[in-house]
C-alpha cells in the first residue's frame, strides 16, 4: 500500500517535472500561510496564488505522467515519489519564512515563471502550449502582486526594509539554479519542448531590477554555488515538507474527496 | 511610497468595493476591505470579491469619502414620499423597444 513511484529517465518527462514540481512545491509553501496571513485580504490573495500554481502543477504532472514509459497520474507523481525524485529548484522548498521572505520569493519565482510560461506557449507539445497559455495570465498577476508588496516593504518602515533586505540576502544563493543548464535542459531546447532556462535570465534580470529599484533595495551579489534540486538533490527542508504534504495520501492510499 | 496609516497605529484604511459583472451596466456595491493604499485595495478587491468570475471591472473608493444620510433622519428624509403615488410612471405605456427602464 502507498507504494512509492519513480518516473523514468526520459529527458522530456524530467523537464516537465522540473517545472511542475517548482509550481507544486511553491504552491505548498504559499498554502502554509492560509489562516496565518497578516490580514484576511492577503490570506485570500495568497490562497488564490497557491491554487493557481497547484493548477499549473496538476496539468504539468498529468502531462509528464502520460509521457512517462510507465503511465503515472498526477496524484501518484505529486504524493507518492521519494524526495530525490522531486525535481524542483531548491528555492521553492525553502520554509515560508516571514511575510517579507514569502513575498520576495514569490517575486523571484513569478519573474522566472512568467518568461518560462511565455516561451512554453510555443512548445512543440500542443498540450504544454495550451497549459502555458492559461498559466501566463495567472503568473502575470502573481508577479504584480508580489512586486507591490516588495516595493511597499522595501521602501516602507525601518523594520520592513530590514526584513526585506534580509529576505533577499537569504534567497539570492538559490537563484542561480533557476538559470542553470544541463543535458535535460539542452534536450528540451533542441526538441522545442521548452526553453533552456539560461534564456530566461535577461527577462528575469530586467523585471527584478525594475522592482528592486522602485523598492530602493540593493540587489545582492551573485554567489557561485549552484544547487541541484532539479536533479533531486534537495535541502534538509524538503523531507519535512513532503512528510506533511504526503501524509494523507500515504495514510489513506487513493483517498479522494 | 509608504504604508498609509491614516486610521490608527496598526489599522489600514477601509475601502468600499464596487464590481460590475459581465452582463451588468452598473458597478454594484459588494462589500468593503482594508488596504494600505488604492493600488493594493484594487488588487485585494480582485482577490476577495471576484474569485468566482463575478466581475469584469472593479472600483474602490475610500470609505471616508462617502457621505451618508443620517439614519436618525430617515422619517424626515423618506417618509414624505410614501403617498405620492403620482410620481410613479405607472400611468404610461412604454414602447417595447425601450431598454433599461
Amino acid at each position: 500500500m502507498s507504494t512509492s513511484v519513480q518516473p523514468g529517465q526520459r529527458a522530456d518527462v524530467q523537464y516537465l517535472l522540473r517545472v511542475g514540481d517548482a509550481c507544486l512545491v511553491l504552491s505548498h509553501r504559499i498554502s502554509e500561510w492560509i489562516g496565518h496571513s497578516p490580514v484576511l485580504e492577503e490570506d485570500l490573495a495568497l490562497g488564490n496564488i497557491a491554487l493557481d500554481l497547484l493548477g499549473q502543477a496538476r496539468a504539468l504532472l498529468t502531462r509528464a505522467g502520460q509521457l512517462n514509459e510507465e503511465p503515472l497520474d498526477e496524484d501518484q507523481l505529486a504524493y507518492l515519489r521519494e524526495e530525490r525524485h522531486y525535481l524542483n529548484p531548491v528555492l521553492m522548498e525553502l520554509p515560508r519564512g516571514d511575510f517579507a521572505f514569502t513575498q520576495a520569493r514569490n517575486l523571484v519565482a513569478a519573474c522566472w515563471l512568467l518568461p518560462l510560461w511565455t516561451r512554453l506557449q510555443a512548445s512543440s507539445d500542443a498540450e504544454v502550449a495550451a497549459i502555458a497559455a492559461k498559466a501566463v495570465k495567472e503568473v502575470r498577476y502573481h508577479q504584480q502582486h508580489a512586486a507591490e508588496w516588495v516595493v511597499r516593504l522595501g521602501d516602507g518602515s525601518e523594520e520592513s526594509t530590514r526584513r526585506m533586505t534580509t529576505a533577499l540576502a537569504a534567497l539570492w544563493p538559490y537563484v542561480n539554479e533557476l538559470f542553470a543548464s544541463d543535458a535535460v535542459d539542452a534536450a528540451a531546447e533542441a526538441s522545442g519542448l521548452g526553453p533552456a532556462w539560461s534564456l530566461l535570465k535577461p527577462d528575469w534580470n530586467a523585471a527584478m531590477d525594475e522592482v528592486l529599484a522602485e523598492a530602493r533595495l540593493v540587489r545582492p551579489k551573485d554567489t557561485p554555488h549552484v544547487y541541484a534540486g532539479v536533479r533531486g538533490v534537495h535541502s534538509e527542508h524538503m523531507g519535512h515538507m513532503l512528510a506533511t504534504m504526503q501524509s494523507l495520501q500515504r495514510a489513506y492510499p487513493g483517498g479522494v474527496w | 511610497m509608504s504604508i498609509n496609516q491614516t486610521t490608527g497605529a496598526n489599522e489600514w484604511p477601509l475601502w468600499e468595493v464596487f464590481v460590475r459583472n459581465k452582463a451588468g451596466l452598473d458597478h454594484k456595491h459588494c462589500g468593503s476591505l482594508h488596504a494600505p493604499d488604492a493600488k493594493m485595495a484594487l488588487q485585494m478587491a480582485r482577490d476577495v470579491y471576484t474569485r468566482r468570475q463575478e466581475g469584469v471591472s472593479i472600483w474602490v473608493v475610500p470609505s471616508s469619502a462617502i457621505v451618508a444620510s443620517d439614519p436618525g433622519e430617515k422619517s424626515m428624509m423618506f417618509d414624505p414620499m410614501e403617498d405620492k403615488v403620482y410620481r410613479h410612471p405607472t400611468f404610461y405605456d412604454l414602447p417595447a423597444s425601450l431598454d433599461h427602464m
